[in-house]
């Protein structure tokens, strides 16, 4: 980066460009060659044989070789005129910036309305359950994880495990003793939380990298037991006919009984209608995640989190006693994640081991930091941009006509996902909202930006 | 025999340089931007890239295992006794000599030449390590070049003893190298060699004598054991803190 | 105070081009400005110090000359040439050598090996006699060369970030508050070792200090530094008889 940076061009230097387009052609070429290249494939006998796909590798060195000329040539150049040239940000923002918050909230309580009334109730089950339950389970899931990592900051790597104590505790709980998910919705949480003081109780001491790959480990361990407990868990085959949410046993959702909701509002059957539900039971639990956590933000407990992770040693010597503050942390954070996997296998009827793999809980920490570590806007939206954009992969069926029908964008979902992860984090730092906000104020309100506030060595 | 050899030992080279060019790639795309930037931007663009990475393997080469014809077989008999015989493999032993020499080369290359001690006062302090001339950038690259060749040679090794190899492969032996490394004391390097031993022994005697589902288990409950009870691991040195 | 003060003459090459010429340097962090326009010459030969007091951008502008953050306007010139926009290696590399603030031992390596990253520039041509140089300046070192820095005691790691900066050989020597935090007789011991490199082998320093007498005693030429303006100049005896100076650095001393 910084051999750019040294001398300002005046125009573009074509030369310079070319010899830097040429050299990134050899690097992708070597980068890309052998994997794409060549493939390997098993014929009958069992023995791999060798394809061989140059035509792609030519492809893609071309686009890397074209793309870093102009880069190289235009927009680098570009970005430094205007870089000199930025005058001070304008500071007036917006109606729509202004009141993001009350349009949002209102988007997502009409959301299933306006999709039901443009598409009917039997189109609408897609994109209120793929979108719009989807999506905000891993809100749910990014507020909870946010209180860990974003207010305490602790990073926790294996947050998945809570979620999976939660999903595990509904399904076998419901399925043998026949309890309802209202009973079941707060004791999952519970036992979550017992998880997570569990295991937050022994890593205390640890800091920084080393507390993020004891939790992993963590994460890893209750999979493995899950996958091999078979006599309880039913191993990796998962347990699956989990009993479906009602209303207080007053409204059910299952076509044969009296009490189903087709039946009491005389409408014709259709799982639409549990989708919704769910979509607002989802919905109240991560208001309720939110709300919690903003109270929490304003009380001492909440001021000795953002005080934790700014600094610990500071907060030992005024007083605080950062064993139960971490502790608390660990314990509401994984509360949390147990309503939200409660609500899962509710929602899936099924739990299996795959569904807590270490991915998810990459996927959620992701979307924390790329939400701006501690903002509850910013959560949502990365949320929204990684799980929505991953689930717009899966619709992209049109690709076939493009590309032949062997083509199936679904494979390229995670390969999107983590590049989308490494740009975002190259591109801005402290996630999408990088504003660090103090939540308490002397006088005026003054916020740094996120980008000046530099950790390390100081 | 001898041709065996010269393939496996062209296989190596062959991918310790591709995947060191991978590895200098992303250290430049993903990495360097980041450096200097808050403490969880890189390690979230890492996880980012090992997703890419195993994923890019899946989209390019396919889900499925890639089985090897076994290449090297021959096996010594140590001892026989009552039936059973001790035997040790010469691909055990391939191993053996590779880890030998690689750690040898390596121990010398950070203890003794100034591109180890240039790496070790980045490690400590970029900004110094910068005052002092060290050109922290290229340290840096020159350093993920490094671990990338060992890493390629970890993975040639892996599949010439295995034999069947898949895209997904990388993550268990990752955290266990992370584990090994953690064990032995970060910034040792026969730290890290012992570290890799125990890891392997206590899998391999779990496994024995409990059970062989629960391995992986004992692996990372070890982890977490070690780093609560022995932060700085068995042959790393306690943390010195600043007058 | 009416003790005699024994100050610097001026040493030769007082009349030709200087060495280090800042010029109008103004360094921001992010949007906060750190340095408001500084000019600050060290021609070779001399001791120059700039006295000022704790967050007057002494250390802002030690670091700005080696490019860690660069100068938003401005020029550095070393030797004739433009460094302000050089990387921090290769200013380094041009034999500018910094004892820099808070001392930055690298903790976990031994003294030895402090000494080597000093080096490393010169392809360890001179090593051996250089480091039996530094011994001989500072004997302690030599009773802990196998031991590693971050075990050793203040003073010691302020010897140790001293030799480490002179084994480069360098032209230029930036102290950074080499005082900080030590008993006055190890203060006397490295100011009087300064001196005497100065005096035998023409060695050029550019001297960060709070500890304003003895700067000021030990130095040719002197700079004061407030809120990131360099506010007054002059020879080390001039500001040492200048009422303001006195007032506000020297009286209710350090010494």
């Amino acid at each position: 980066m910084s051999a750019e940076m040294e001398r300002p061009v005046a125009g573009p230097n074509y030369a310079a460009a070319a010899r830097d387009a040429v050299l990134a052609g050899v690097i992708a070429l070597g980068v890309f060659g052998p994997l794409i290249g060549f493939k390997t494939e098993q014929n009958m006998n069992n023995q791999l044989v060798v394809e061989n796909r140059w035509g792609i590798v030519i492809v893609i060195v071309a686009i890397v070789v074209i793309g870093r000329f102009l880069l190289k040539a235009f927009v680098f150049p570009a970005l430094v005129t205007r870089k000199a040239n930025a005058g001070p940000a304008s500071t007036d923002e917006s109606f729509f910036k202004r009141n993001f918050k009350t349009i949002g909230l209102a988007f997502l309580l009409l959301y299933p309305v306006i999709i039901v009334s443009m598409l009917g109730y039997q189109q609408s089950i897609k994109w209120v359950d793929n979108f719009g339950i989807q999506i905000l389970i891993y809100v749910m899931l990014g507020w909870g994880l946010n209180i860990v990592v974003g207010l305490a900051g602790l990073l926790d790597l294996g947050y998945v495990a809570f979620y999976a104590v939660g999903a595990y505790s509904y399904a076998l709980l419901s399925s043998h003793f026949g309890f309802s998910f209202w009973l079941l919705l707060p004791l999952s949480g519970i036992l979550a939380a017992m998880w997570g003081v569990i295991l937050g109780f022994p890593v205390l001491r640890l800091r920084g990298d080393y507390l993020a790959i004891v939790t992993l480990a963590f994460g890893e361990i209750i999979r493995l037991v899950l996958i091999n407990w078979r006599e309880v868990t039913n191993g990796s085959a998962g347990i699956s006919s989990i009993p479906k949410v009602d209303i207080f046993g007053w409204i059910t959702f299952n076509v044969a009984d009296p009490t189903y909701i087709g039946k009491i509002l005389d409408l014709p059957p259709s799982s639409a209608y549990y989708k919704i539900f769910l979509y607002y039971l989802i919905l109240a639990l991560a208001l309720f995640t939110a709300f919690v956590t903003l109270r929490l933000r304003r009380l001492p407990i909440g001021r000795a989190w953002e005080a934790l992770r700014e600094d610990e040693v500071a907060c030992r010597s005024l007083g605080i006693n950062t064993t139960n503050t971490k502790l608390t942390a660990f314990a509401l954070g994984a509360m949390f994640g147990g309503f939200a996997g409660s609500f899962f296998a509710a929602r899936q009827g099924f739990v299996s081991p795959e569904s807590f793999v270490f991915l998810e809980s990459a996927v959620i920490v992701a979307i924390v930091v790329l939400g701006g570590m501690g903002s509850m806007v910013g959560v949502a939206i990365a949320a929204a941009a990684m799980i929505g954009g991953t689930e717009i992969l899966r619709e992209l069926s049109f690709l076939k006509a493009v590309f032949g029908p062997e083509f199936n964008p679904d494979q390229f979902r995670m390969l999107i996902f983590g590049l989308a992860m490494v740009t975002i984090m190259v591109w801005k730092p402290r996630g999408f909202v990088g504003n660090r906000e103090p939540t308490a104020f002397l006088h005026e309100k003054k916020s740094v930006s996120g980008s000046l506030v530099q950790e390390g060595h100081g | 025999m001898a041709s065996v050899a010269l393939a496996l030992l062209i296989v190596m080279v062959v991918s310790m340089v591709l995947t060191s060019l991978m590895s200098w790639t992303i250290e430049r795309v993903a990495y360097r931007p980041l450096r200097g930037s808050f403490r969880l931007a890189p390690l979230i663009s890492a996880i980012g890239m090992s997703i890419v990475l195993s994923n890019f393997v899946q989209v390019a080469q396919g889900p499925r295992n890639k089985p090897v014809p076994p290449m090297v077989t021959d096996t010594i008999v140590l001892m026989e006794r009552n039936g059973f015989a001790v035997t040790l493999s010469y691909k055990q032993i391939i191993i053996m000599v590779v880890t030998a020499v690689l750690l040898a080369g390596f121990w010398y290359v950070v203890q003794k030449t100034p591109l180890g001690r240039a790496q070790r006062a980045c490690e400590q302090d970029r900004k110094m390590a910068a005052l002092l001339g060290v050109n922290v950038d290229r340290t840096i690259s020159l350093t993920f070049v490094m671990g990338a060749a060992l890493a390629a040679v970890a993975g040639t090794l892996f599949l010439m003893y295995y034999g069947v190899v898949n895209f997904s492969d990388g993550f268990v032996p990752g955290v266990k190298a992370f584990t090994a490394a953690v064990l032995g004391g970060i910034g040792s390097l026969p730290g890290a060699v012992l570290g890799g031993l125990l890891i392997g022994l206590i899998e391999t005697f779990w496994s024995g004598y409990f059970s062989i589902d629960y391995k992986d288990v004992a692996a990372f409950s070890i982890l977490a054991i070690v780093l609560i009870f022995m932060p700085q691991g068995i042959l790393g040195r306690p943390e010195v803190e600043k007058v | 105070m009416t003790a005699v003060i024994e100050t610097q003459d001026m040493p030769v090459g007082h009349q030709g081009p200087p060495l280090l010429s800042v010029r109008g340097v103004k360094t921001y962090y992010g949007n906060i400005i750190a340095l408001k326009g500084v000019d600050v010459d060290v021609h070779p030969g001399e001791i120059v110090t700039l006295i000022g007091a704790n967050g007057a951008g002494k250390s802002t502008l030690m670091m700005t000359i080696f490019g860690s953050p660069q100068a938003r306007t401005g020029t550095v010139t070393f030797d004739g040439r433009d460094i302000t926009r050089m990387p921090t290696h290769e200013i380094a590399r041009l034999r500018i050598a910094q004892s820099p603030e808070g001392r930055r031992i690298f903790p976990r390596m031994t003294v030895l090996e402090n000494l080597q990253m000093g080096a490393s520039l010169d392809n360890l041509r001179y090593f051996d006699e250089d480091v039996e140089r530094m011994f001989t300046l500072f004997p302690r070192l030599k009773e802990r060369a196998a031991q590693r820095g971050g075990t050793l005691s203040g003073g010691e790691q302020q010897m140790l970030a001293i030799a480490r900066a002179l084994m480069a050989r360098p032209r230029l020597l930036m102290l950074d508050e080499p005082s900080l935090g030590l008993a006055p007789l190890i203060v006397k011991q490295i100011f009087d070792a300064i001196r005497d490199l100065n005096r035998n082998e023409g060695l050029t320093v550019f001297l960060v200090e709070q500890n304003a007498f003895h700067a000021l005693k030990l130095a040719h030429r002197g700079y004061v530094m407030v809120n990131g303006l360099v506010t007054m100049s002059g020879t080390g005896k001039e500001l040492l008889a200048n009422p303001e100076v006195r007032a506000a650095y020297l009286e209710g001393g350090h010494h």
